[in-house]
């Protein structure tokens, strides 16, 4: 199904009027859609859905602070309870949805209860993919995705213990740097043959691949993983070749799944998400898929694509709740991401897919440099290691279409702010 | 419990209870005062927290670190006594502190 990209001025239904308010998910967008629509002025029935039994809660520092320790949980949240009261926001925790009913605008709850609204937003995230395996559903086997999975993992992070990671993304690395740092034995399989091989450069997976060997890791690249073995228990962690790796604990990092079942069966188009304009209204004019779930256009980028990020789900709520209340759009950004190993702080503004032309700025050796994407002279992106300014100033550049000479780029006597000048 | 007084750019001012051991930003985070969007939750990633400090606390916040220095040469409208309000730790030191926040971080 082929989904207009519609003018805001087509919409007949004025949504700013609206009494009632449903919000499908707690998670980062579900929640900046909930505060943005208060901000924006709705003083209507609010509702906001979780199937978790948290307050809606940050999930970046899952796989970096929280589970090292370092964070207590109150910390996580984005609000404390009390604002949820002060706003007079129907939290509903530990809730399913069962069924939108478009037709008549209700909601179906798995406790039977139904809500009716005259804007509805799904939130509804994405999910662990599973590993399709032999053992997968062994004691000691966590994904990382919700607090709960890591309140699991936690007590396994403890000087000794065997921790077999499965999947070599960002959120694999993070728990790996974190377990090396708590004294962990650590193992990292990735089927691809480098780590970061679905998100990043050859240039950038050699760099992480390095520290982390450097810091102890035991990294093994192109590798199948046939099973896990183990009683109640996992025990380890066998691969193709019949390697068997003794394993206390297995993490599994490989990726994610949005959850588009509900906008599915309701007859809302989906491709790789629920498919959303920008601002993020789906075929229906009265349903808005915000977040990980949605497939939305990336206007700096002419196509559309589905983001997993902070970034995105803030910007989304806040596109949502202003598309509802009639206000003016908010300025899309690009899309940034970060991740943070050891004393890395890795920041990438952009999206890199396609680029012709790679260039490193800076001393890789120095973990201080930055990898910028070109495609045609125009900057897509770029991945800045412990370089804010590279960053910073690209995520400019990048909205403004700015095209850039390599030369320029690599040239560390010019400062970014001096480069960023020159090229506006 | 310290104290943390934040003025918005129209000179509105809140005060409110803090923390010890969470930051300035999280304090204002939790009480929705505007001006302070901290997109990242305090992970020094995205320069929307920042802040102007009261020059009378200016010595007892001490000095941004180099990430921060770096990430605050980028934002907008920067000042001698601009701050990151996520690098900020609530102390007892801090009873009393007032920061500005400016109109947008954006």
């Amino acid at each position: 199904m082929r989904h207009e990209i519609r003018n805001r001025k087509e919409h007949i239904v004025d949504l700013s009027a609206s009494e009632r308010i449903v919000i499908v998910g707690a998670g980062q967008a579900a929640a900046q859609a909930c505060a943005s629509l208060r901000q924006y002025g709705f003083a209507g029935d609010l509702a906001l859905i979780g199937e978790e039994p948290e307050l809606p809660y940050q999930r970046p520092p899952l796989s970096k602070a929280y589970m090292k320790g370092e964070l207590a949980k109150e910390r996580l949240y984005f609000k404390p309870m009390d604002w949820y009261r002060a706003q007079s926001v129907d939290l509903k925790l530990e809730t399913r949805v069962n069924a939108l009913d478009r037709s008549a605008c209700r909601v179906l709850l798995e406790n039977e209860e139904t809500l009716s609204y005259d804007a509805l937003i799904l939130a509804t995230g994405s999910r662990p993919r599973t590993l399709p395996l032999a053992g997968a559903g062994l004691a000691n086997v966590f994904d990382l995705r919700t607090l709960g999975d890591v309140e699991g993992v936690r007590p396994h992070m403890r000087a000794g213990c065997r921790l077999v990671i499965i999947g070599a993304g960002y959120i694999g690395l993070e728990a790996a740097a974190v377990a090396r740092q708590l004294g962990l034995k650590v193992t990292v399989l990735e089927m691809a043959d480098r780590v970061l091989a679905r998100v990043t450069s050859p240039v950038m997976s050699a760099f992480y691949e390095a520290e982390h060997l450097r810091q102890g890791v035991d990294i093994r690249t192109s590798v199948r993983v046939t099973g896990l073995t183990g009683g109640s228990s996992v025990q380890s962690v066998v691969l193709d070749d019949g390697t068997e790796i003794p394993a206390d604990v297995v993490l599994a990092g490989i990726g994610i799944v949005p959850n588009v079942e509900l906008a599915e069966a309701s007859g809302l188009g989906c491709s790789n998400g629920v498919l959303v304009d920008r601002d993020t209204r789906t075929q229906d004019e009265r349903i808005f898929a915000v977040g990980d779930c949605a497939c939305r256009p990336l206007v700096h980028y002419g196509r559309r694509g589905r983001l997993e990020s902070v970034h995105n789900a803030i910007e989304q709520g806040k596109l949502a709740a202003a598309a509802i209340m009639g206000k003016p759009r908010p300025v899309e950004d690009c899309p940034w991401f970060w991740s943070d190993q050891y004393d890395l702080k890795l920041q990438i503004a952009g999206l890199s897919e396609g680029y012709d032309t790679l260039v490193v700025r800076g001393d890789p050796g120095e973990r201080k440099f930055a990898v910028f994407y070109l495609k045609a002279g125009r900057l897509l992106a770029v991945d800045a290691v412990n370089s804010a300014p590279e960053f910073l100033a690209s995520k400019k550049l990048i909205v403004s279409g700015a095209s850039l000479a390599p030369d320029t780029l690599r040239d560390t006597t010019q400062s970014m702010k001096e480069i960023a000048a020159a090229a506006a | 419990m310290p104290k943390i007084t934040f003025v918005d750019h129209t000179g509105e001012e809140r005060t409110l209870d803090a923390t010890n051991g969470e930051t300035v930003m999280e304090t204002a985070i939790k009480n929705a005062v505007p001006g302070i969007d901290a997109d990242c939750g305090g992970a020094c990633a995205c320069a929307t927290c920042h802040v102007y400090v009261d020059d009378a606390f200016m010595a007892k916040v001490g000095q941004p670190e180099d990430m921060e220095q770096s990430m605050l040469d980028f934002a907008e409208n920067v000042q001698d006594n601009s701050r990151l309000s996520c690098q900020i730790t609530v102390s007892d030191a801090l009873d009393g502190l007032r920061v500005t926040t400016p109109e947008s971080q954006h």
